[in-house]
């Protein structure tokens, strides 16, 4: 047993409503530079849809991840030797039309234009060649609210998968927001593709990151990637991609992304893993059988000899404490409402979803009439339809979806149940027994999803610094940037004390 | 004098700065060091130009290595003939180095005119394609036509030996003096190329990922045991 630590992050589904901050506090935060305009860390899909990326679940198109051949595991886009062999030209790689070629708006114009009969109005101008783009065609949430329609709907590559055809009528149509960063898996494909290894994981949290020392700009990585979220920095030829904000999470404080999530829909936790399973795990044979079995490769942490095991490999005390109160190994693995994404890939990703719970179909005409079994096949009648989420949640096991969905409504109808009576039918249902909970069960996940309070979600233990031997010369200093400069102000501590004044001000 | 100079200074100004300047800018920006790819910009074009280029450059420089690293005497101890030499030489050498114009042409039409591109494309740049280009063009004048219309001459008794001499620091520069002009400015250019390696793209050319097929796929890397390795 090889126990590692990890930091995740849950995301609850139901609870986003694509405003698109977190996208555009990360944007501000780390993509607003010349060659990064083009990278969304964080980005927030409407599905159904053909993503960021298009089409970036196209596995013939990008072969991003791993493909069991034969029994042993191995990138879909090939090995090593072939991968040096087409080091020249990466044939499977996106190019900048798969994403939009980023622009901004001559606002100069507004400002300077002479006075004349019709308003100036400000042109979009390219951000890469500084021309003028005379009709912009895509950008990175062209499709937003399914406003492509049924145009840009049959594009995604889950709809193209589904037998029956999804009905576009106004009626029918369905929608949800899926919003996405990097993974950090735990068997990642970005650094097995990675020929100069400057892509690593992280041993102390398990984050993903890019050496830019290292980077050679071989461009492997970005279509290694299944999930496409490894970028190429056409300015510094070099990749780019989301660190979780490891700045901010090493000093305990949530990634910018969570902690501007309107909806409060993000948490993030510590699990530890066992990372001599992780290759096992990813091998199983059935692609239906990888959730399971990368469930197997966490370890409880409550077990004594998984937490003496643990303080041997160096994990602390207040790491074993926040894995304990992780909201993450509480979601994912112990209740197991949160699904990883794709996990066909193969890449055993970190990034868990709590799949959403949408109107039941008009059909059930009466909900106040429904008695508490009725919301059992109602589960099948949502206006998501179950196979659409299994084919992104669940590499298409239905089973898997309908067992979550199944606990989320026998959660909301004993809550429901607290204040309107009901609560002794919910205990003796049919529904109870099936979404296999139990009162208590559902009175913690009712906390932790609906109440959610900030340190309940964000449950983040500091990282070590004490072995760093020249912190003062750090001070201030920006990962990306080239030099540390002398001085300089931590912000992290500034903001921390900001906030501590804040608490006690009230 | 000017023999001294070309043959035995100029030669060795060009490495030191090779050398030099390659060691300073992996110690001091390892940022900057990377294979200037553009394919992000756009596909188009893209494909026949590099792979011509570095497959063709390539396969050169296990020409050259074959042609002026491998002594003569090598060649007659195997039997082969001198025909069977020249054939291959010519034939052979003159593919590749048709290859390498060819992607390069293609690469510098591109870097010229698809509109992305052209933006991002700087000084250096130009300068190493038009560069290369030089020293290809005059390797397939002299490869080619020199070869077939003047007369075959054979380099492995002047260049090879000359060449091999600057490694044992007992640089034979009168051997070069006798060299047609079209094979000095040849041997001229690609030791100026050679010292314009450290300031371009072209480093990248010394990154070859000879270890990828070696290292196990995953990597760990410790915040604290990576500072050790690097102090």
């Amino acid at each position: 047993m090889r126990i590692k630590a990890q930091v995740a992050m849950v995301m609850h589904l139901d609870k986003c409503i694509g405003c698109h901050t977190c996208s555009v506090t990360c944007k501000n935060t780390w993509t607003n530079r010349p060659g990064t305009e083009y990278m969304w860390f964080n980005n927030v899909e409407t599905r159904p849809g053909p993503g960021y990326p298009k089409r970036w679940e196209d596995l013939d198109r990008y072969k991003g991840g791993w493909i069991l051949k034969d029994g042993t595991l191995q990138l879909r886009a090939g090995g090593p030797i072939s991968k040096l062999a087409n080091i020249f030209y990466n044939p499977n790689m996106a190019e900048m039309e798969d994403f939009y070629e980023p622009w901004t708006y001559d606002y100069d114009n507004l400002i300077h234009s002479p006075k004349s009969e019709n308003l100036p109005v400000a042109r979009p101008q390219s951000q890469i060649t500084g021309e003028y783009i005379d009709k912009p065609e895509w950008g990175s949430n062209w499709d937003d609210d399914l406003a492509g329609g049924s145009e840009v709907v049959p594009l995604d590559p889950n709809v193209e998968k589904m037998q029956e055809h999804i009905k576009m009528e106004y009626e029918k149509t369905f929608m949800m927001y899926l919003p996405r960063i990097c993974e950090h898996c735990l068997n990642p494909s970005c650094v097995a593709s990675c020929p100069s290894g400057a892509l690593y994981k992280r041993d102390e949290d398990g984050i993903v990151l890019v050496d830019h020392d290292a980077c050679r700009g071989w461009r492997f990585c970005q279509n290694g990637c299944p999930y496409h979220k490894v970028y190429y920095n056409w300015n510094t030829h070099k990749a780019e991609k989301c660190n979780f904000c490891y700045p901010r999470t090493e000093a305990g404080l949530p990634t910018i992304c969570s902690e501007t999530c309107v909806g409060r829909i993000r948490y993030i936790g510590v699990v530890l893993y066992d990372a001599d399973k992780v290759k096992e795990a990813a091998s199983v044979e059935d692609p239906q059988d990888l959730y399971e079995a990368q469930l197997s490769c966490f370890l409880d942490p409550f077990d004594p000899e998984v937490e003496k095991q643990a303080k041997e490999a160096g994990i602390t005390e207040p790491w074993l404490d926040a894995a304990k109160e992780s909201p993450v190994y509480k979601m994912a693995m112990k209740w197991k409402i949160a699904l990883p994404l794709h996990p066909e890939y193969r890449t055993l990703p970190m990034v868990w979803y709590v799949p959403p719970l949408s109107p039941i179909m008009n059909h059930i005409t009466n909900e106040d009439e429904l008695d508490t079994d009725g919301y059992i096949p109602a589960v099948d009648q949502m206006r998501i339809p179950v196979k659409y989420l299994a084919s992104i949640l669940s590499a298409d096991d239905e089973e898997v979806i309908r067992k979550v969905l199944l606990k989320l409504t026998a959660m909301r109808v004993f809550m429901r149940g607290k204040t309107v009576g009901g609560v002794d039918e919910f205990k003796q249902s049919e529904l109870v027994k099936e979404a296999n909970t139990s009162p208590e069960e559902i009175e913690d996940m009712a906390r932790l999803l609906g109440v959610a309070k900030y340190d309940e979600r964000y449950v983040i233990p500091t990282g070590r610094r004490e072995m760093d031997d020249d912190l003062y010369y750090q001070q201030g200093a920006c990962s990306l940037e080239d030099l540390a400069p002398k001085e300089g102000m931590n912000p992290t501590f500034a903001y921390m004390k900001a906030r501590e004044k804040d608490h006690e001000t009230g | 004098m000017t023999d001294i100079f070309w043959w035995v200074i100029f030669p060795y100004i060009s490495i030191t700065i090779l050398i030099v300047g390659l060691i300073y800018r992996y110690a001091f920006n390892q940022l900057s060091w990377t294979a200037p790819s553009t394919e992000f910009l756009g596909k188009k074009s893209l494909r026949a130009g590099t792979l011509l280029f570095h497959w063709g450059i390539i396969f050169a420089f296990i020409g050259h290595l074959m042609g002026i690293l491998v002594p003569i005497e090598v060649y007659v101890a195997l039997g082969v003939s001198d025909s069977a030499y020249k054939f291959g030489a010519i034939y052979g050498g003159g593919f590749v180095g048709l290859m390498v114009m060819a992607g390069l042409i293609i690469l510098l039409i591109r870097k010229a005119t698809v509109d992305p591109v052209r933006v991002k494309t700087s000084f250096a740049d130009y300068f190493t394609v038009l560069a290369l280009l030089f020293v290809a063009g005059t390797g397939v004048y002299m490869t080619i036509i020199y070869n077939l219309t003047v007369v075959h001459y054979e380099y492995r008794l002047t260049i090879g030996p000359w060449f091999r001499s600057l490694f044992t620091l007992q640089p034979n520069y009168e051997l070069m003096s006798a060299v047609p002009f079209i094979f000095k400015l040849h041997v001229i250019s690609a030791f100026a190329l050679f010292a314009s390696i450290p300031f371009t793209h072209l480093v990248h050319m010394f990154s070859i990922p000879v270890k990828y097929p070696a290292r196990p796929p995953q990597q760990y890397r410790s915040r604290s045991n990576y500072r050790e390795e690097q102090l």
